[in-house]
């Protein structure tokens, strides 16, 4: 005689410790077992692209800090590059190599939160997550000499950088570059070969690789699921061509294997950040640029490997001083598209450590 | 084996002495309430402190250090807020439930310290069943933390509550089958008389496959890392007390703690030899050993994650059943057939079983879960 059982229906959400932000997931439970989840966004709509339109472009640059504000110099890199691009003006070779570092600085910050509170979500109380908070300080210390702020930068201008680095911003960095790949290996020391990690991330959440191109995913969430694809290399743009580097891929794009690629990609951000330190040129770090700048009529995209994936920002312009059309292509939101089929048939636990291996920021995904 | 002809004579000294120390049955029965009480409630805050700092330093930062000296009035100021605060039930909750849950918590537990021996005669009944009382009262305490996530009317504390009766039924059988091998050499029930079977010789080393499933096992019963699925932070935000407020939170806060004291006291009793030591005083040596076990048990919460359910319950009883049962086989076969052994030979001879099985069991032993089809 079988019992006579119910669904359960569960709100994940809007406000709960594991979302990452405002986001909810309507889950559908058979005892613990998810039946059907859905997803549900908007809870920090705050408009952008419409409020966009309504500002100059160099107004703009502000509010693409605070899309994924994880990584704000990642945000703003795609939007003057787009308008550059737009506008036809060039940028001096010791910016292009300083928006280089901070990118690079910015992808080590992403993926430090991005692996620690993905620990955190299978349960480590903490400890992961503040050891890597510890190198994080450090490098917002590093921004926070170039540009006084600490979360939403502001740092690029059209044309260049904001402002030229202090005379104490190299040697810092030069020590930071030293030490993180042992605070790296400190992280392997408490992660890697945890067991209770492996048994809970292992094989879980897989994405395979003919799914993860069609819902066109980018990012560390593609390259775990085999797909050697990163714009740096794919696309070349600043002065990326310049730097050796390896991308590092995953094989059986499960839960584990997305963390996996995050810290070997932190690795490779300490190469490149050695290397542009070697050879960062002398010069100007800004092109003159008019304040109230009129582009040309046309559009234009311009898309960077942001530490999430994709980021591509596409403006239309009719030759005012405000953009037509802002369009964000926000790689969470994207890489969110195939959280049903990851979860379903899945337990309640695998459903929050999933979405957490997926990585991604509120305020990019609502925008 | 050797140690068992040791151990009756200092029994009955240690009889003589429980009966006349304080002296008459009311005085004495009064006299220990108020040393539990007193005991539970200030080792919970001394505990709950303990934890914070010691989390604290193991995670590159200070810990609480505003309140007092070293932040040593923390958890204090911690109870007052909690005293102050907002008694709040549910709209939906079944109320009568609601409230009777913290204390059907707590007071089993607290009822635990009844038979465990601080030192030598201090204790309030010295129970010839004394395990056995632990066993049968211990297992009440799920039953208040089940009436909490009921009454509360809450999906997360439902799910909480779910999960600690499975992991209760689960992990109760592996405790009580390595309590049986200490019995077994002791040849008796009583907490006192098994602290005194370990005069020249701890449990520890003799059961030391034994001494593993016990403490797996009642770091799953108390909730702790990597078993508190039940409060699951990340996941079911915090499990049954998710709608507790003021006093009764802060008394199921203090069960839950309270029950980690009593597994601490437990494991000391019945493994590490109990007030048992050289040159200090014996309660001293107690309280070091309950201290080191509680250590212990923050330092596997502040550095390996969580697990799940499935995965929980697949480690009770595919894992620690069966090895529990191996473990008694052994300790049975070495009482009735080696009853002359030296106690070292027995206890080299276990170290090496208790290597081979765990590292062979876990050959053959697989922890994931599947995906499941619906």
């Amino acid at each position: 005689m079988a019992l006579k059982t119910e669904h359960f229906v569960l709100n994940l959400g809007p406000l709960h410790p594991s979302t990452h932000g405002v986001f909810r997931l309507r889950a559908t439970l058979d005892g613990e077992v998810i039946v059907d989840i859905e997803p549900v966004l908007g809870y920090l709509h705050r408009g952008i692209e419409k409020l966009a339109e309504g500002c100059t472009y160099k107004q703009n640059i502000p509010f693409t800090d605070r899309l994924d504000y994880l990584a704000s110099m990642s945000n703003n890199l795609p939007y003057v590059m787009a308008v550059e691009k737009l506008a036809e003006i060039t940028v001096p070779e010791r910016a292009e190599y300083l928006r280089v570092i901070m990118v690079e600085l910015q992808r080590i910050v992403s993926h430090l939160i991005a692996v620690g509170t993905f620990v955190q979500d299978l349960g480590a109380m903490g400890t992961p997550l503040l050891y890597m908070f510890r190198e994080r300080e450090k490098i917002l210390d590093l921004f926070e000499m170039v540009c006084g702020q600490r979360l939403t930068y502001n740092y690029m201008r059209f044309g260049g950088v904001s402002h030229d680095i202090p005379d104490e911003f190299l040697p810092a960095l030069a020590k930071f570059v030293d030490r993180m790949p042992g605070f790296i290996d400190e992280y392997d020391q408490l992660l890697a070969e945890n067991e209770i990690l492996l048994a809970r991330t292992k094989g879980v959440g897989i994405l395979p690789k003919d799914l993860a191109i069609n819902i066109s995913a980018s990012g560390p969430v593609l390259r775990a699921s085999g797909v050697k694809w990163d714009i740096r290399k794919a696309d070349p743009y600043s002065v990326y061509d310049r730097f050796e580097f390896d991308i590092p891929t995953g094989s059986i794009s499960d839960a584990y294997d997305r963390y996996r690629v995050r810290i070997e990609e932190m690795r490779q951000c300490v190469r490149i950040l050695r290397q542009a330190m070697e050879q960062l040129p002398k010069g100007k770090v800004l092109t003159e640029v008019p304040l109230k700048l009129r582009p040309p009529a046309g559009e234009v995209y311009a898309h960077i490997e942001a530490p999430k994936g994709e980021l591509g920002f596409y403006l239309v312009s009719d030759n005012s001083d405000k953009p037509y059309r802002f369009h964000i292509r926000a790689p969470a939101l994207i890489n969110l598209t195939a959280l049903r089929q990851m979860l379903i048939g899945w337990k309640l636990a695998d459903a929050i450590i999933v979405f957490g291996s997926i990585d991604i920021c509120l305020g990019e995904v609502d925008r | 084996m050797a140690i068992l002809s040791a151990s009756p004579n200092s029994f009955s000294q240690l009889a003589v002495l429980s009966s006349d120390w304080p002296g008459g049955f009311w005085l004495h029965w009064v006299f220990f309430t108020v040393i539990i009480l007193a005991f539970v409630l200030n080792t919970a805050l001394i505990f709950i402190w303990l934890e914070r700092r010691a989390l604290g330093r193991l995670q590159v930062r200070l810990g609480p250090n505003r309140v007092g000296p070293f932040g040593l009035l923390q958890p204090i100021a911690d109870v007052l807020k909690l005293l102050t605060k907002e008694d709040m039930i549910p709209a939906k909750g079944d109320k009568l439930v609601f409230w009777l849950a913290p204390l059907v918590a707590f007071v089993p537990v607290l009822m635990i310290f009844a038979v465990i021996p601080f030192q030598s005669g201090a204790l309030l009944a010295d129970l010839n069943i004394g395990i056995l009382y632990v066993v049968a009262i211990s297992s009440v305490a799920a039953v208040g933390v089940f009436m909490a996530g009921w009454a509360s009317n809450n999906k997360y504390s439902l799910i909480g509550a779910m999960r600690d009766v499975a992991m209760l039924i689960s992990y109760e059988i592996p405790i009580v089958l390595s309590i049986v091998g200490v019995v077994l050499i002791t040849g008796s029930l009583s907490l006192t008389e098994i602290v005194g079977a370990q005069q020249n010789i701890p449990f520890i080393l003799l059961q030391p496959l034994g001494f593993l499933i016990f403490f797996l096992g009642s770091l799953a019963e108390s909730n702790r890392t990597p078993f508190d699925l039940v409060e699951a932070d990340s996941e079911l935000v915090a499990g049954y007390h998710i709608e507790y407020s003021g006093m009764k939170f802060a008394t199921l806060f203090l069960a839950e703690y309270a029950e980690v004291i009593a597994m601490s006291a437990l494991m000391t009793t019945l493994f590490l030899g109990g007030w048992q030591g050289p040159l200090l005083p014996p309660i001293i040596w107690f309280l070091t050993k309950v201290f080191a076990v509680f250590l212990l048990i923050v330092w596997i919460r502040s550095t390996i994650p969580r697990l799940r359910i499935d995965q929980v319950m697949a480690f009770a009883w595919k894992f620690l059943l069966p090895l529990a049962l191996i473990n008694l086989l052994i300790t049975s076969l070495q009482i009735v057939f080696w009853p002359e052994a030296s106690p070292w030979l027995i206890v080299f001879l276990n170290l090496v079983a208790m290597a081979v099985l765990v590292l062979s069991w876990s050959r053959f032993f697989r922890l994931g879960g599947e995906r499941i089809e619906v």
